[in-house]
């Protein structure tokens, strides 16, 4: 028991104990929200009332009633007791906790005047100083009722006075002198000058007298609530705006004693506050006396003359004293006049700032000069061994070898070593981190160091050394002046870069100095060094026997070879960047939808059925900007592709640069016209160009069945075959004849090279754009390629008359005679028409472009341009029958006749025809079209001259 | 108690001189009316393109900063700006009013053989002999087309857009018509080199002539022949066709000297116009009355239903 009574004192308890479980007691329920009650510290339910209203309760339960009902207060049932008239405040009608919040003061105790102590009221200061800015005669109204206010004092004066104490006095009991210097000494500390007078006063004083103590202001300390700065008062508007009359230097930091002097201190000094607006940018009126003050004048007086510290020592040990107590009578002028005033609150240092001593800066010696000169420092690489043993010689100043230098000529383990200090974990030098081949390389050339400085070493005799030292300072000379010399270096450089690069080849390369093995070895040597990318490979490289005008002559030499001999792979790599895209791929865009065969098509059209049978329908994607153009929406609006849908295909193929006529003529001609199934096992490269490739101009769905294409790649792997088995003599003609020959391999297994080159003639585009942009006859090529005309023209029968052929499609004859017939010495001619020279294969089939094909495809020679021509500018209908007409029309397809290499058998007819025919032909040269008929007939020439003759007669 | 039907007037046919116009400018590669009819434009092989006045026959402005002989122009819906395009590979748009050249477009790789404003004038089409249509911007200052449209195998030799299709002839014996909002494109195949296309006025058939002289109407969402007419001689150059203003008839120029006629739906010839001895180049139909534009060599000859003195009587009432 008792020990509990002892934890009962002990702890301190706060809030309300719980409950002590019970056992025993069924576990209570907790009670639902709606049940829950608040009640406020009377006891009284509480309600709240929406969240508006912040649990605002009215009344009784929300009513203007009581618990008895409506009835007031002020309801008195009996006869005897009358009602009153109550005086009813607001208050009466609200609840105590709301007094607070609608600004009602709680009622409590307050002092009255009466009892105030002297201090003034606040509130009241505040507002007769704002009363007497606002005033029309500024603080004029509050000093009147200061001055005329009743003389009232506190009772405590009342009291005091009663008591003995005059105004002015100190308060308590009165004392002699001394005690008051004994109070110096312990009490307060009093300021020193003061007690000084005291003092002074004291001699005249009687000895039984005793004084009042001392009045004494008591420490105010108003607490700072604002956020200025120290002493910061803000701006005085009468001051500002009142023209500043008084000094014309606003300061904000003054005193607070002086603040209340300022305020009236311009009616105590007597001067006239100026009326209105005035001040430095309104000028001086017409009834204004004065004109001295329109503009600023600044006087020196409102700056500080001085740095400087001031007086220690104020006595007040650290306690920041209000002014009263520091000022004094011979510091107060000091401080006026030298700092100005101090702000509130704050005194004068005691104590001077300590001055920092500068040191001055070490005196030179007179001899000094503030430029370093270099001194030429010999690489004893560069120059010749003997020089630089002699100069080391001499000077001892080899930069190279001196192992026995200084601290910074050692490495870290060495300085490790000394310092007996344990070497650090891990790789202990860049070398270790080098590639094997890197060490290897770097090895090599510290071996060659090595190398050179022994052989220096020998040849260190006096005799030499004599003979060399003279040519050391010029060989120091030239060392000097090859700093400078940009040239030289930049020429190595270049020689650097260009075969340092992994394309570099020595088996390939020149031999420029092979009549001088020894030379040559040494270039050898310095070129295979350039590879690795070894930088002095020059200097380690030369012969050290030689003197050093054959040596610099040498090394001109040598980068200079190294310059023009470098490898060609190098120098063409120099002009060319590398492509972004990989061209490797032997793959190109491709339209994904082609359209279909053509014979169908021309089949229904003949029939006249035109519809299901000729009408095509792909997807096509406008670009977005076309269809906002077109105020269109997007048909496809998440697709990025425009135009067709493209697919990849393989790139490089014959077939992107034959085309086509419309072969159904010849198709039906020779519909069985077998694929040799050789072309796919022998020419396994080309089978896939075969079948899926295709350009823009080529007709689709043409080249798996056509016998055109397959009769080429059968010649194709004959004359391949043939070059194998016999001397062709097509050797010097082709390079991948070359090729065939001297690796004498199986053509199954053409080699990379082959194909390469191969490619490159392909590449070109097709003759249609050369035309295109260069708008000049084509019959120059065609008429060189007639060479091969000539000998198939052997081997075309007659012709059949081309008009008439154009009207209807080719005789089964023709076309049975161009099916294949393996001559292999035309088929080689063949291959090389459309291998090699591609251009002229070009032309030759347009040149024998079918006239059969359609009736609308014929083409006259001389013609440049494609499609519908354009009439001539006069035009003599009586010249131009149907039929010439159709020659002279323009050789539209040139590029889709290209497969049909067959029907340049008819060719070299047509053409003799055309000959004939250009001559009744009427030609028309327009005056603006440039038509530099470039005809290798000269009789053309000659016709299209007098006809333009002719015509000119007729038009004028 | 109807009305009987007023009987339709039977369609009048410019078959009457009007006035002819000496160029003065080469040959006259094409004729055109520009969006109204009131004025005629001209593309000489003199580089130049002259601005006539239709009712007058004056000269009113020529146009001149081509390089090479201007093929086809065409003028925007409110004639503040021409479009033409020349064998100098360029496609020019003009200031009517001032001649300035507004912008001068390079990309084609060959002559440049039709031009062609959209609806709005903001998209010139040109087609050229290199096998492309470009989709030049007005809009903006960009000198790259908006599109190309490289799907033709050969030149292009005519091109006509209409609110929301192109429709293309090309030498590749193929007209296309590009939906752009089906986002489709129509290939049909003709066979013969298409010299000129055009849509029907109504847009639901496409008329296209090609060099075997024949003149097809195809329907335009099928592509099957609605009709083909043929008579006139268009065997190497590239000539124009259209059709009348009401539809009624299917006009082609013809290297004989002649304008031919044919009725539309029976296919018969109706007229055989002779407009002189060489060939009849182009020609362009007024929008809405019944006169025609033909150019033969250096002139252009205007064609009018009526005799002349009525037409200028009818001229002055205006």
């Amino acid at each position: 028991m008792a020990s509990d009574e002892d934890s009962d004192e002990d702890f301190v308890t706060y809030g309300t104990p719980l409950e002590p479980l019970e056992e025993d007691e069924p576990v209570r329920k907790p009670l639902p929200v709606h049940e829950q009650t608040v009640k406020d510290e009377k006891g009284r339910y509480k309600r709240f009332h929406g969240a508006f209203t912040g649990g605002f309760s009215a009344g009784y339960f929300n009513t203007v009633g009581s618990q008895e009902g409506w009835t007031p207060s002020t309801f008195v049932s009996s006869r005897q007791q009358k009602a009153e008239k109550p005086n009813v405040r607001p208050e009466d009608f609200m609840d105590e906790e709301d007094f607070s919040e609608h600004g009602i003061a709680p009622r409590e105790i307050v002092t009255t005047d009466d009892f105030a102590s002297g201090k003034k009221d606040q509130l009241k200061d505040k507002a007769r100083a704002v009363s007497s800015l606002a005033a029309l005669i500024p603080g004029d109204t509050g000093l009147l009722e200061e001055l005329i206010a009743p003389a009232r004092s506190s009772i405590g004066v009342e009291l005091l006075r009663k008591m003995g104490w005059k105004d002015g006095q100190g308060v308590g009991p009165r004392l002699k002198r001394k005690q008051c210097k004994q109070n110096d000494v312990y009490g307060c500390a009093f300021p020193p000058n003061g007690s000084e007078e005291s003092e002074d006063e004291d001699e005249f004083a009687p000895e039984n007298v005793s004084f009042a103590p001392k009045d004494v202001v008591p420490v105010d300390f108003t607490p700072k609530v604002d956020s200025h700065g120290l002493g910061y008062r803000g701006l005085n508007p009468l001051q500002a705006l009142g023209g500043g009359s008084e000094t014309g230097h606003i300061n904000l930091f003054t005193l607070q004693s002086d603040r209340t002097t300022s305020l009236f201190g311009d009616r105590n000094s007597g001067q006239q506050r100026r009326g209105g607006i005035g001040g430095q940018a309104f000028g001086v009126g017409a009834m204004e006396e004065e004109d001295t003050d329109i503009y600023h004048k600044d006087s020196m007086s409102n700056y500080d003359n001085v740095l400087g510290g001031e007086e220690p020592g104020d006595g007040l040990y650290g306690w920041t004293a209000p002014q009263q107590y520091t000022r004094k009578k011979n510091d107060s002028k000091r401080d006026v006049a030298y700092l100005g005033r101090i702000l509130d609150g704050f005194t004068l240092a005691s104590q001077v700032t300590e001055i920092k001593t500068v040191y001055p800066p070490p005196d030179l010696p007179r001899d000094y000069r503030p430029v370093h000169y270099f001194r030429p420092v010999v690489d004893s690489s560069t120059v010749s061994p003997i020089v630089a043993q002699a100069l080391q010689a001499s000077r001892g100043h080899l930069s190279q070898d001196a192992p026995q230098q200084g601290r910074h000529s050692l490495d870290s383990s060495q300085r490790c070593d000394m310092l007996g200090e344990m070497p650090l974990q891990g790789p202990s030098s860049v070398f270790e981190l080098l590639g094997s081949k890197d060490r290897e390389r770097l090895n090599e050339i510290r071996r060659a160091a090595t190398e050179q400085n022994k052989s220096v070493e020998n040849l260190s005799s006096a005799v030499d050394r004599a003979a060399v030292v003279a040519s050391a300072k010029a060989a120091a000379l030239q060392a000097l002046s090859s700093r400078f010399q940009s040239i030289a270096s930049s020429e190595t450089q270049m020689a650097l870069k260009a075969w340092s690069g992994p394309t570099a080849d020595a088996s390939k390369t020149f031999k420029p100095f092979a009549e001088n093995p020894q030379k040559q070895a040494r270039y050898d040597l310095y070129i295979t060094k350039l590879k690795q990318g070894n930088k002095d490979a020059l200097e380690s490289n030369l012969d050290s026997s030689m003197t050093e005008w054959e040596r610099g002559r040498e090394r001109d030499e040598f980068v200079r070879a190294a310059l023009l001999y470098k490898p060609s792979n190098s120098s063409l790599s120099s002009r060319f960047t590398r492509s972004k895209h990989e061209d490797d791929t032997d793959s190109v865009e491709v339209t994904r939808d082609q359209e279909n065969d053509v014979d169908d098509k021309q089949a229904a059209v003949k029939m006249k059925m035109f519809g299901k049978l000729t009408r095509e329908t792909f997807e096509w994607h406008p670009d977005k900007l076309l269809c906002k153009r077109f105020n269109v929406p997007d048909p496809y609006p998440g697709s990025s592709t425009v135009g067709m849908p493209k697919v990849k295909r393989d790139k490089y193929s014959v077939f992107n640069f034959l085309t086509i006529t419309d072969s159904s003529q010849v198709s039906r001609g020779a519909p069985s016209a077998p694929k040799p199934p050789s072309s796919s096992s022998t020419l396994p490269h080309l089978t896939p160009e075969v079948s899926n490739k295709k350009s823009r101009w080529d007709i689709p769905g043409q080249e798996p069945k056509d016998p055109l294409s397959a009769f080429i790649s059968e010649t194709r792997s004959e004359v391949l075959a043939a070059k194998n088995e016999t001397d062709s003599t097509h050797a010097t003609a082709t390079p991948e004849v070359k090729v065939a020959q001297s690796d004498g391999k199986q053509t199954e297994q053409k080699t990379e090279e082959e194909e390469k080159e191969e490619d490159e003639e392909e590449v070109r585009p097709p003759m249609d754009l050369f035309k295109a942009i260069f708008a000049s006859s084509s019959d120059e090529k065609s008429s060189s390629s007639s060479e091969d005309d000539s000998e198939e023209k052997e081997v075309a029968p007659p012709a059949s008359d081309p008009i008439q052929s154009s009207a209807e499609t080719l005789n089964p004859p023709v076309s049975a005679q161009s099916t294949p017939a393996p001559d292999i010495s035309r088929l080689t001619d063949l291959k090389h028409l459309t291998v090699q020279s591609m251009p002229s294969a070009e032309t030759t089939a347009q040149n024998t472009q079918s006239s059969h094909s359609a009736p609308a495809k014929l083409q006259g020679l001389d013609e440049e341009e494609f499609g519908p021509r354009l009439p001539p500018p006069g035009f003599i209908p009586s010249a131009c029958s149907p039929q010439l007409k159709k020659q002279k029309k323009k050789d539209k397809e040139k590029h889709k006749a290209k497969k049909h290499k067959k029907e340049k058998k008819k060719k070299k007819n047509k053409k003799h025809k055309h000959k004939g025919k250009q001559k009744k032909r009427v030609e028309e040269s327009n005056s603006s079209s440039d038509d530099t008929d470039s005809n290798s007939e000269d009789e053309n020439r000659v016709v299209s001259t007098s006809e333009l003759l002719q015509r000119s007669e007729l038009i004028f | 108690m109807a009305f009987p039907q007023p009987r339709p007037q039977a369609p009048q046919l410019p078959q009457h001189l009007l006035r002819t116009i000496e160029c003065q400018q080469g040959a006259v590669r094409a004729v055109r009316f520009n969006a109204d009819g009131n004025y005629v434009l001209t593309c000489g092989s003199d580089k130049s393109l002259k601005l006539w006045s239709m009712s007058r026959g004056t000269l009113l402005k020529t146009y001149t900063g081509h390089g090479y002989e201007v093929l086809d122009v065409d003028s925007s819906y409110d004639n503040s700006q021409l479009c033409s395009c020349s064998s100098d590979k360029t496609v020019i748009l003009w200031d009517v009013a001032s001649g300035q050249v507004t912008r001068k477009l390079r990309g084609h790789a060959g002559k440049v053989n039709c031009v062609q404003f959209n609806e709005e004038a903001t998209v010139m089409l040109s087609g050229s002999i290199d096998g492309t249509v470009r989709c030049w911007d007005t809009r903006s200052r960009r000198y790259e087309p908006i599109q190309i449209l490289d799907e033709a195998q050969d030149g292009i030799s005519s091109l006509k857009v209409s609110e929301h299709e192109l429709l293309i002839g090309s030498v590749d014996g193929r007209v296309r018509r590009y939906d752009l909002r089906m986002g489709q494109l129509h290939v049909d195949f003709i066979g013969s080199p298409i010299t000129c296309v055009c849509f029907s006025r109504d847009g639901q058939c496409t008329l296209s002539s090609s060099l075997d002289s024949t003149v097809r109407l195809l329907d335009k969402s099928s592509g099957e022949m609605l009709g083909e007419y043929s008579g006139h001689v268009n065997k190497g150059y590239k000539l124009d066709c259209c059709l009348s203003d009401k539809d009624t008839h299917v006009l082609s120029c013809s290297e004989d000297g002649h304008v031919y006629f044919w009725d539309l739906v029976e296919g018969s010839l109706t007229l055989k116009l002779p407009v002189g001895k060489a060939v009849v180049q182009s020609l362009s139909f007024h929008p809405t009355e019944p006169r025609l534009l033909t150019s033969m060599e250096g002139h252009v000859q205007v064609w009018g239903a009526e005799p002349e003195d009525n037409c200028t009587y009818l001229q002055e009432e205006k």
